[in-house]
């Protein structure tokens, strides 16, 4: 006896241009079931989960929802049907409350009046329900990311899902975070909902669900019951052959490279001000900034970058304090910046791969001569990083747009690296990328530290931090924790810290 | 001062609000049409368009109210236009809207010349005439300034309400704004975010024509070439200065007008001094003035000149 | 219906488009001239016959293409840079007056240094009237679309004082303009009999020198990075608030020196209709030339063959010459279309 699942995907192929981004892809869910769907960066879960909730539009293949098949390409359609997709990115307006933003399309265009206070009544009933609280009159840009996520997460309960997809959740959450989401999951899976959640992390996978699909380069690789399956086996089926990881050799560090003493900065709209911050880098050393991101990472990071100046406090490039940043004046010091927004601050997207390359070295001498640029030293230098790094483009004179996510990555760094820098800013470096690009990444970075620059490494990714770096200090609300030794540290402390608890602020004298 | 007593006037003020009209309907338009994303540099020549098509109505023998309305069509035809550029095409908005408006002028320009080749005094039409709603208008002051009026100054009151209400107390209200703010949001809630844009531009469209009509149907009683005059683009300052707001933008174009029919008078007044044109200038210099006073922290819709690509990645 | 993003397009493509644009423009305007009861093939025949059917014509399709080609570099080199300077028609007078506070009498010089000394002080006054908006723009956010496009108002009505008031020439009988510039300051004529002048070569000269600039040399290039993502500039180090004021003075320069070129080469004084919209004619002719500075000069005698065919084919037939500000208009817009449809393919589905 065979029962009609909740959920069938059948046969779903998606092309992007010539890219496959899904290739014939096939999964059930079963009421009251709990789905990993598992992949590197680029395997095609997203895609996939537009194309079940209606963002996309599949080129082949159907999806049918207790039997009766989804109209594509519609939202509405699979809202109706009981489909809920909590987005990875949130998709919800800072400038409105959290009740406008829950009632947003609940009801019929034309009506007179807003029903706010039935909506407002059911709401309140989900969150006792569900135990998930957050004011509904609240504007939503001043909440806390694991507060939008409860949001979220309310907008599709208040629309009766079934269905629940969540992609990435716990990206932005902190270890402890992560725990009481999947508990609330838990919890609504034992009342009768299936949730579908995308992840590339294995510990979640283990833990928290039923059964598990792999994807790899649009395909499902794998499919098992979690129960009868390891992590050791996921990530093979993620990942395919073994990808050399790049390993840390021990280095000794050396020279300061870079001194905050006390550092405060503030800038409208741009996270938490900076507090009291102190940091240092040496030679040979890779500092890592722990932290969910919204907690000064930003700022911290255009403080680097030579965008913003500190209001207190001194910023010291070995041993010379610099006394007004700009960017110009932190390449001029020997400061490399790679920059989290690959395709709006680190590139100039509608320009070549060439003048990408040579955006910070064009006024140098050798390359520009009385106002003129010198298009021959500027075209062999960038055949040469082309060629060190492995940019795979179709030639120098490529718009940058084409390129995929690791190869944008790779330019960024050519461009940095290849000016020797002393400190090197590398801000969620490997975010989005496949494992492949990932490894090159971190082997650039070692590379780097090992010939004698500093690296300052901001990222969300703990188990990056753990395996790369010599000290680890937490950002939280704008300020620093004081270092730690990464080798001795406790993670579940580090965790703690994360969310605030526990937290020793330093500097304060 | 002694120049400054006409402002006690009802006469002043009965005028200060007739010239706000078409400053009220232009800029209700371009609000909802920021509102919902999408900057409309088509105003200028949507409010030609509709100043001359509101006039030929009358003048071939149409209804005052059918000119109107004819106005309002032409007006949300060229409004799609706009829409199907820059919403579903997601074309440049800043070019798109300046096409629309050398395209609203010109053809204007275009067709008067074709219907009165040889003229050099336009014809008249007879124009709304004020209307005195009774009661009301025989209130002390403010009888006469407010309910006075023609009924499209009156309509154009009405219409800010309106506007006000559906923004901010209607779920197409609600959807319009989200549209303006997150699209995506809006289309994950399974609204069309296309077609929510293309109606308020097509909705946004028909008010700034019928604020062009009022030139002629009301205010004056005849079509001349250039009679809009940069109104339009007034009307663009005059929005950023209501900070989206309709309440703020009703606020803003009587102010204007207000100080638009001062300078007016003081231009009569005034003998010698200064020269008539430097009087002319005030308006353009204030709404300079009124643009950048409010736009260093306005809080633009978050959304507005992002056009909205369904399905790419 | 869908859109999907074309891989590459081959640069014949891109040029065949823009010309697709053109015809698409006429064949819509056909229908004008269809309501004025004409045949559109032999009203097209007329227009190019009075734009390019005789040596006068194309003396006079050539002299009204020169303030074009002017403004359609002001324009190109500000899009190119996201600065949106509407305010041409402005700095165009901007340059007029300046030319004629001086070269009226003022300062006296033999004719190869008044003409340059004129060119170069009515493009300083241009480009430095460009900055006060720029400015607003840069530091306080206030829309430049806006205040260019408002100035414009304000310099017809400074203009229209002028030759009413302190600059109104006694010996004009009563019309309405200043007094003429000094004989040195007149640009020769190219060809005898003609009103085609030596700014029709300096026209040519700006463009080459435009071009060259955005091709080789680093502001050019700063030119082009900061319009295409002010965020990764500034990131990179590069300077943006100088490449911005460069931008403008520039701009404004370019849309300046239409004015002198108008004024000395053709009129010879000022007058309140000196530029019958050069300067939005310009955005036109920029976007036509998809912001290619040598482009401009193609799309700038198109423009101008328009609008001289239009004066003739007007005369000819019963219809208004506002068809070539029409034609112009739906031009524009088929440009915006044609560039959309070679970037993206269309699948019906």
């Amino acid at each position: 006896m065979s029962i009609t699942p909740l959920l069938r995907l059948s046969g779903i192929t998606k092309h992007f241009g010539p890219l496959a981004a899904n290739d014939d892809i096939s999964l059930t869910l079963a009421k009251g079931e709990m789905l990993a769907l598992l992949g590197e960066n680029g395997a095609g879960k997203t895609t996939l989960m537009s194309i079940l909730f209606g963002h996309y539009v599949a080129d082949n293949g159907t999806v049918e929802v207790q039997g009766k098949s989804l109209p594509p390409g519609s939202p509405r359609a699979a809202l109706e049907a009981g489909v809920g997709m909590v987005h990875q990115h949130f998709t919800l307006a800072g400038n409105m409350t959290v009740l406008e933003n829950i009632m947003l399309g609940t009801e019929a265009l034309w009506g007179f009046r807003r029903g706010s206070a039935r909506a407002l009544a059911k709401l309140g009933w989900l969150m006792d329900r569900f135990r998930l609280h957050v004011n509904p009159h609240a504007m939503v840009r001043g909440l806390s990311v694991g507060e939008r996520q409860r949001v979220e997460i309310l907008k599709v309960m208040h629309r009766d899902a079934r269905i629940l997809i969540l992609d990435e959740p716990t990206a932005v959450l902190t270890p402890q975070e992560s725990d009481h989401l999947f508990a609330t999951l838990r919890g609504l899976v034992a009342q009768g909902l299936s949730v579908i959640f995308i992840t590339h992390k294995l510990r979640e996978v283990m833990a928290a669900s039923d059964r598990c699909v792999v994807l790899r380069h649009g395909r499902v690789v794998l499919e098992t019951s979690t129960r009868q399956t390891c992590a050791e086996e996921l990530a093979k089926a993620m990942v395919g052959a073994s990808i050399p990881q790049a390993t840390r050799s021990k280095l000794t560090p050396g020279d300061e490279v870079l001194f905050l003493d006390r550092v405060h900065a503030s800038v409208p709209d741009r996270g938490p001000n900076l507090t009291e911050l102190c940091l240092s880098v040496r030679a040979h050393e890779i500092l890592g900034i722990a932290g969910v991101s919204g907690n000064g990472q930003a700022l911290l990071a255009d403080l680097l970058s030579g965008l913003v100046a500190p209001t207190e406090g001194s910023m010291v490039l070995r041993g010379q304090p610099v006394t007004r940043p700009t960017p110009a004046a932190m390449i001029r010091a020997g400061v490399g910046r790679v920059p989290d927004d690959r395709t709006g601050t680190g590139l100039v997207a509608d320009m070549t791969v060439m003048e990408n390359l040579s955006t910070e070295i064009y006024r140098l001498p050798g390359f520009s001569r009385r106002g003129m640029l010198n298009f021959k030293a500027l075209a062999s230098r960038a055949a040469q990083l082309m060629d060190v790094f492995d940019i795979r483009c179709q030639g120098k004179d490529a718009p940058v747009r084409k390129l995929s996510g690791g190869n944008m990555q790779k330019l960024i760094l050519a461009r940095v690296l290849s000016q020797g820098p002393h400190l090197i800013l590398a801000n969620q470096p490997t975010w989005g990328l496949d494992v492949g690009a990932t490894a090159a990444v971190h082997q650039h970075l070692l590379d780097a530290a090992r010939r004698g620059a500093g690296v300052v490494l901001i990222s969300e990714d703990l188990d990056e931090l753990f395996q790369f770096t010599d000290r680890i200090q937490v950002m939280y609300q704008g300020r620093l924790s004081d270092p730690e030794n990464t080798a001795t540290v406790d993670r579940a402390r580090l965790g703690l810290m994360m969310s605030g608890q526990t937290f020793e602020n330093l500097g304060a004298a | 001062m002694d120049i400054l007593s006409f402002v006690f006037e009802t006469g002043f003020w009965l005028a200060t609000v007739r010239m706000a009209t078409p400053l009220i309907f232009g800029t209700m338009g371009e609000l909802i049409c920021e509102r919902a994303g999408v900057l409309n540099l088509g105003i200028e020549g949507i409010m030609a368009a509709g100043c001359m098509s509101g006039w030929t109505w009358v003048f071939l023998g149409g209804t005052l109210w059918g000119g109107v309305l004819f106005a309002a069509c032409v007006g949300a035809a060229l409004g799609l236009l706009h829409a199907v550029f820059t919403v579903h095409l997601g074309l440049s908005q800043h070019v798109t809207g300046l096409g629309i408006t050398m395209l609203g002028a010109s053809l204007s320009s275009f067709a008067f010349r074709m219907i009165l080749p040889q003229v050099t005094t336009p014809p008249k039409i007879v124009p709304f005439a004020p209307l005195d709603i009774p009661v009301l208008s025989t209130l002390p002051f403010i009888g006469p300034v407010l309910f006075s009026q023609t009924a499209l100054t009156l309509l154009a009151f009405i219409l800010v309400g309106v506007t006000a209400y559906v923004l901010l107390r209607t779920p197409l209200g609600l959807a319009l704004r989200m549209v303006g703010e997150n699209p995506l949001a809006a289309e994950a809630q399974g609204l069309s975010v296309l077609a929510l844009r293309t109606g308020a531009v097509m909705v946004g469209s028909a008010f700034m024509a019928v604020g062009g009509a009022f030139l002629t149907l009301a205010a004056f009683d005849a079509y001349y070439i250039g009679m809009v005059n940069g109104r339009g683009w007034i009307c663009i300052a005059l929005v950023v200065f209501s900070s989206w707001k309709p309440g703020k933008a009703l606020l803003g174009a009587l102010l204007f007008a207000a100080f638009d029919a001062i300078q007016m008078r003081v231009q009569q007044q005034s003998i010698s001094a200064i020269p008539y044109q430097f009087y002319l200038m005030l308006p353009y210099l204030c709404s300079i003035l009124a643009l950048i006073t409010m736009s260093r922290k306005a809080a633009y819709p978050k959304a507005l000149l992002v056009p909205f690509r369904k399905g790419e990645r | 219906m869908r859109f999907e993003p074309r891989e590459s397009v081959a640069l014949a493509w891109q040029i065949g488009a823009l010309l697709l644009a053109v015809v698409a423009a006429m064949a819509l305007c056909s229908g004008l001239i269809l309501w004025a009861g004409a045949s559109p093939l032999s009203a097209w025949g007329l227009l190019l016959k009075g734009a390019l059917g005789s040596t006068f014509a194309l003396t006079e399709t050539l002299t009204r293409a020169t303030p074009l080609i002017f403004t359609g570099l002001a324009a190109a080199v500000a899009f190119r840079a996201k600065l949106w300077n509407i305010g041409g028609e402005g700095q165009f007078y901007v340059g007029a007056c300046m030319a004629t506070w001086l070269g009226t009498g003022m300062i006296d010089l033999p004719t190869e240094l008044m003409i340059p000394f004129l060119f170069l002080s009515g493009a300083l006054a241009g480009g430095l009237f460009l900055l006060v908006p720029t400015w607003l723009k840069t530091q306080l956010k206030a829309d430049e679309v806006v205040t260019t496009l408002l100035l414009n108002f304000v310099v017809l009505l400074v203009v229209n004082w002028l030759v009413f008031g302190p600059w109104k020439d006694p010996m004009a009988m009563g019309w309405p303009q200043a007094a003429p510039v000094i004989d040195n300051a007149m640009l020769p004529v190219l060809v005898a009999k003609s009103s085609l002048h030596l700014g029709f070569i300096l026209a040519l000269f700006c463009a080459g020198l435009v071009w060259w600039m955005m091709r080789f040399t680093i502001w050019g290039f700063e030119i082009r990075a900061v319009g295409a993502s002010l965020k990764a500039s500034t990131f990179a180090g590069m300077p943006v608030q100088a490449t911005i004021v460069r931008t403008a003075l520039l701009s404004g320069g370019l849309a300046a020196m239409a004015g002198v070129s108008e004024l000395c080469g053709v009129k010879g004084y000022l007058t309140l209709d000196l530029s019958p919209g050069f300067g939005y004619s310009g955005i036109v002719v920029a976007m036509l030339a998809a912001l290619h500075p040598l482009g401009v000069v193609l799309s700038a005698i198109f423009i101008a063959v328009i609008y001289i065919g239009a004066d003739s084919m007007s005369r000819a037939i019963n219809i208004s010459n506002y068809i070539a500000d029409v034609t112009t208009a739906v031009s524009l817009l088929m440009v915006l279309l044609s560039m959309f449809l070679t970037r993206y393919r269309i699948r019906w589905k």
